[in-house]
């Protein structure tokens, strides 16, 4: 397994005090908590300060965990010493409620498996805990339908009463028509129960992958295309992509730079299905020929136009 | 893989914009007290129809704005009032955002 620099998650010196260590989680903490961020990779940095801030904040374990020494990298190849003694005790979570919110290994092998003691008081009855998680969906997903398979982890009772995390797998359809922040509820498919009760209910919330070309708002998309100028001043017929698929497009005869043609009924599909709209962007062609070069002299000399007659020069 | 083949393909019912939910059922689902709904109503942060607390009924989204704020709490111990004005400020982001439209980078 892989040794990791708390230290260095947690951008401090080795030396620093438990104040400082403090500060600097909570700074980076703001910065990465994925309900604030919009860094890719925010889910799996907070996860680490998560980790590194469990380790550190306790004097304890930060004992501990110094006692392996300064030499080593993170990432490198790491296993606990022979002598070592993972004998604690706590209990804590990472990203909000969610359980399935799991330590590293490395983690794991120095401090033990984290445990199951936090979960929020259950309802009556033993019945099961609603369990919630987030999936990522193209935005052709949300036109098409898809399936997705969930690995979720949950807290079940063996024979002895301990409770222990438990990973199952679902497979899951996602209907045509879903839109970002959405949520989609699976009966029965939460926790199960304690003492025999029902299991809660699965709520999975819809968040669309950063798409390349689309943006999408409620479910209207949007689309930037780039045309010429000779396209924009006669008008054209165009190839435009959408997310089901190419279309020939007109562009109105004088058309200007971000115009906005609308192709209703071509965003995301539903009951009031969003609209398409395509937004011009004109390109202006280099000069990269003594022709090109001619044919902007021309303009300049024949065409009467001033951009910056609104500014009053 | 062949045990993932053979996974059955769960359906779900999809939570419509007009779908709209009870004191109890937020709290059912979002595994919260009675109280600290209430304290997030009266911060402005849930906005329910209804003039009474049994008449309360609240919009789908009010769900990931539970979580939201459960998580900011624990998270960045940061209190109810600072989790209103995050909200306000991440909404005002995402709308500056889409002005910004095709500009935003990565």
């Amino acid at each position: 397994m892989e040794y990791k620099d708390y230290y260095e998650v947690l951008g401090v010196d080795r030396k620093v005090t438990q104040d400082e260590i403090k500060k600097s989680y909570r700074k980076l903490a703001r910065k990465y908590h994925p309900d604030v961020s919009k860094a890719a990779d925010a889910e799996s940095r907070f996860k680490e300060l998560g980790e590194a801030y469990e380790v550190l904040k306790d004097p304890e374990k930060r004992a501990a965990y110094d006692q392996l020494g300064a030499n080593w990298q993170g990432g490198q190849d790491f296993r606990p010493p022979p002598d070592w003694d993972g004998g604690f005790e706590y209990s804590g979570r990472g990203f909000g409620q969610n359980q399935e919110t799991a330590f590293s290994d490395f983690f794991e092998s120095l401090f033990g498996q984290r445990g199951a003691a936090d979960f929020r008081s259950s309802p009556s009855r033993g019945q099961g805990e609603d369990h919630h998680a987030r999936v990522f969906i193209d935005l052709e997903d949300a036109y098409q339908g898809a399936e997705r398979t969930l690995t979720l982890s949950a807290p079940e009772q063996d024979s002895e009463g301990h409770v222990r995390m438990k990973e199952r797998t679902l497979k899951v359809r996602i209907p045509k028509g879903v839109k970002k922040g959405q949520h989609i509820r699976l009966a029965g498919q939460g926790n199960p129960g304690m003492g025999g009760g029902p299991a809660g209910d699965l709520y999975l919330q819809i968040e669309f992958n950063p798409h390349s070309i689309y943006r999408v708002e409620e479910r209207d998309v949007y689309l930037e295309l780039p045309v010429t100028p000779w396209e924009a001043a006669l008008g054209a017929a165009v190839k435009a992509p959408t997310p089901e698929g190419p279309v020939d497009l007109k562009i109105p005869v004088d058309s200007s730079q971000g115009r906005k043609l609308r192709l209703k009924g071509k965003g995301i599909p539903g009951k009031k299905p969003g609209n398409l709209y395509v937004v011009l962007r004109i390109e202006l062609p280099p000069v990269s020929s003594k022709r090109d070069k001619e044919i902007y002299q021309k303009m300049a000399k024949e065409m009467a136009f001033n951009p910056r007659i609104n500014l009053g020069v | 893989m062949i045990r993932k083949e053979r996974l059955p393909v769960l359906e779900g019912l999809v939570l419509e914009e007009d779908y709209s939910l009870t004191l109890n059922q937020i709290c059912r689902i979002c595994t919260v007290h009675t109280e600290h709904v209430l304290e997030l109503v009266e911060e402005g942060i849930l906005e329910p129809t209804g003039t009474t607390v049994e008449h309360y009924r609240f919009r789908v989204d009010s769900l990931r704005r539970v979580q939201i704020s459960c998580r900011l709490q624990h998270d960045l111990g940061i209190n109810l009032a600072g989790v209103a004005l995050a909200f306000d400020l991440l909404e005002e982001i995402e709308q500056l955002r889409n002005k910004l439209g095709f500009e935003e980078g990565d």
